[in-house]
């Protein structure tokens, strides 16, 4: 049995403009046990989805499933079964860390959790503010919290919806180190982030969404090899591209990094570089990452919707 | 606990931490009322013929005060924590509409009567209160208490901003409580706004409420029971059924 399993879900807005279609017909088995992560560009959907995983939001058709249960037919177990970290930094000004985590467990009906507070407390740095009101600590902090809010009932599914967006490394390291423990000792964990290399070197299985779609879904080692294995990177000064490189070269500033599949097309590159005269330095070849292969992804749907 | 009580816990907590604004303040609101109507009215209005002004208007400062206070606990913590996004928390647990229904209400009546003991307390260093049928006063400052309690609740989940809150408050919830004889007897009304007060339930509350102080009221008690328990029946439904289709709150 899937830990999560959408299963054709689409989610229709109405909108002052019209209808607007946020997912389409959206299937996805996640694993008991996975690190899955969830990439895409703003306004993919990436939010939509989980908040139907959530019982925020009611997909306008299809179902979804956690652990066998239905997000909506059967919620009070799907969301037993599900920990949430929400993507906004929300908190509530009138309690302490302590007594927040309570209350979180409360809900749950979970008794004398007070081991697995201080456990929580301590594993992401927060023993030292329990005591605090929550208007008190800074956004890290705070960030923290809702990660311990969402673990408090030890639920078996574990969704991080961009944990990491504005938070400084420190927190980064021990939540990723923490989210892995779990993960080893059998959580299922989803994870949507804008930071690739945190997916690439995370998530055993991606799925990348475009425009309510999934548009790839694959092994991350499957998705890496599928992709140009190497990228020709160098700097240049303020020199038009050849057009034959413009085409395929990814730009930033005065970074240019060109795909290549093999040495003969490394070669190709560095004559048309030669032949147009351009004053490269810095020049190296390196291997793709999960970066490229989201905009491979993302640049071959837009010939694909050009082309229909 | 189980969740519900941990609903109703926190949201006694909430308004309890800052009780000096929630619960001190409108007992000094009540007594100041007392001291001004009383002092200027005493010699002038006699509404029942054995009671003083003073001590006839006790009563219903003392249901005017749990009923406002009810509806601004569930009201106001609904739209802030809408507002703030806070509401997550709660969004994302197994509690089921009845729990939020239970907590919320729960809440309100506790705040509710929180500010309602405050007021009689304080009112009784000037007037001796008394308790001819004590049931009664118990009886219909619950029912009060959880119908307006309900009513922020449904307030709380329809308010997107706080200005829509204050416009509920101001242009319905207060003109009902101060046409509803919190300061009168409905006897000295002309005959067509005796009609109209007749309409509004929040005068059977505060006169079966009354009734249990003093054996005397407007209109039989078990009148005002009937219409104030079919009141909190359909304010209670039509609440029940907004957190049941996740109205506004779940999209």
């Amino acid at each position: 049995m899937p830990a999560i399993s959408f299963q054709s879900v689409s989610k229709t807005y109405a909108t002052a403009r019209g209808e607007f279609k946020a997912l389409s017909d959206v299937s996805l088995d996640i694993q008991q046990g996975e690190f899955f992560g969830l990439l895409g560009p703003n306004g993919a959907g990436k939010t939509t989805l989980i908040s139907i995983l959530a019982g925020l939001v009611r997909a306008s058709s299809g179902r979804v499933l956690v652990n066998g249960h239905d997000v909506q037919a059967d919620y009070a177990e799907a969301r037993r079964q599900l920990g949430i970290v929400p993507q906004e930094l929300v908190f509530d000004p009138f309690f302490t860390v302590r007594e927040a985590l309570r209350i979180q467990s409360g809900y749950f009906g979970v008794k004398n959790n007070e081991a697995w507070i201080d456990e929580l407390l301590e594993n992401l740095g927060l023993a030292d503010k329990a005591t605090s009101n929550m208007r008190q600590l800074s956004g890290g902090m705070k960030r923290r919290v809702l990660v311990a809010q969402a673990l408090v009932h030890k639920p078996p599914v574990i969704v991080l919806d961009e944990p990491t967006a504005g938070v400084d490394v420190e927190l980064r390291q021990t939540l990723w180190q923490f989210v892995a423990r779990l993960n080893r000792q059998g959580h299922t964990v989803l994870l949507t982030t804008h930071y690739l290399e945190e997916a690439e070197a995370l998530c055993g299985r991606i799925a990348m969404l475009k425009a309510g779609r999934i548009v790839a879904l694959d092994r991350t080692s499957e998705l890496l090899k599928a992709a140009s294995s190497n990228v020709l990177r160098f700097k240049t000064e303020g020199h038009q591209l050849p057009p034959e490189l413009a085409a395929k070269a990814r730009v930033t500033g005065r970074i240019v990094q060109l795909p290549a599949h093999d040495a003969n097309e490394i070669e190709g590159y560095l004559a048309a570089i030669r032949q147009a005269g351009l004053r490269v330095e810095d020049v190296e070849i390196r291997r793709a990452d999960l970066e490229d292969v989201f905009l491979d992804v993302m640049a071959e749907q837009k010939k694909e919707v050009l082309a229909t | 606990m189980s969740g519900w009580q941990t609903l109703f816990y926190k949201e006694v907590l909430r308004f309890w931490k800052v009780s000096f604004q929630t619960v001190a303040a409108p007992v000094l609101t009540a007594l100041l009322y007392l001291m001004i109507f009383g002092h200027v009215l005493e010699d002038h209005v006699k509404v029942y013929d054995s009671i003083a002004y003073t001590a006839f208007l006790v009563p219903g400062l003392v249901m005017m005060s749990v009923l406002q206070n009810s509806f601004a606990n569930s009201s106001s913590s609904l739209i802030q924590s809408k507002i703030m996004g806070s509401l997550v928390f709660v969004l994302l647990t197994p509690l089921s509409h009845w729990s939020w229904f239970v907590a919320y209400v729960g809440s309100s009546i506790a705040r509710g009567l929180a500010v309602g003991s405050g007021v009689l307390l304080v009112t009784a260093l000037f007037v001796r209160p008394q308790f001819a049928a004590p049931l009664w006063i118990l009886v219909f400052a619950l029912m009060g208490a959880g119908m307006l309690g309900a009513l922020g609740l449904i307030a709380g989940l329809w308010a997107e901003k706080f200005d829509q809150m204050a416009a509920f408050q101001n242009f319905i919830i207060m003109p009902m409580t101060f046409l509803s004889g919190v300061f009168y007897s409905i006897h000295s009304l002309p005959a067509f706004w005796q009609g109209v007060s007749r309409l509004n339930p929040f005068f059977y509350m505060i006169d079966g409420f009354r009734y249990g102080f003093f054996g005397v009221s407007d209109v039989s008690p078990w009148v005002s029971l009937a219409v104030v328990a079919s009141a909190f029946l359909v304010v209670s439904g039509i609440a029940v059924n907004l957190l049941r289709i996740g109205y506004k709150i779940r999209n």
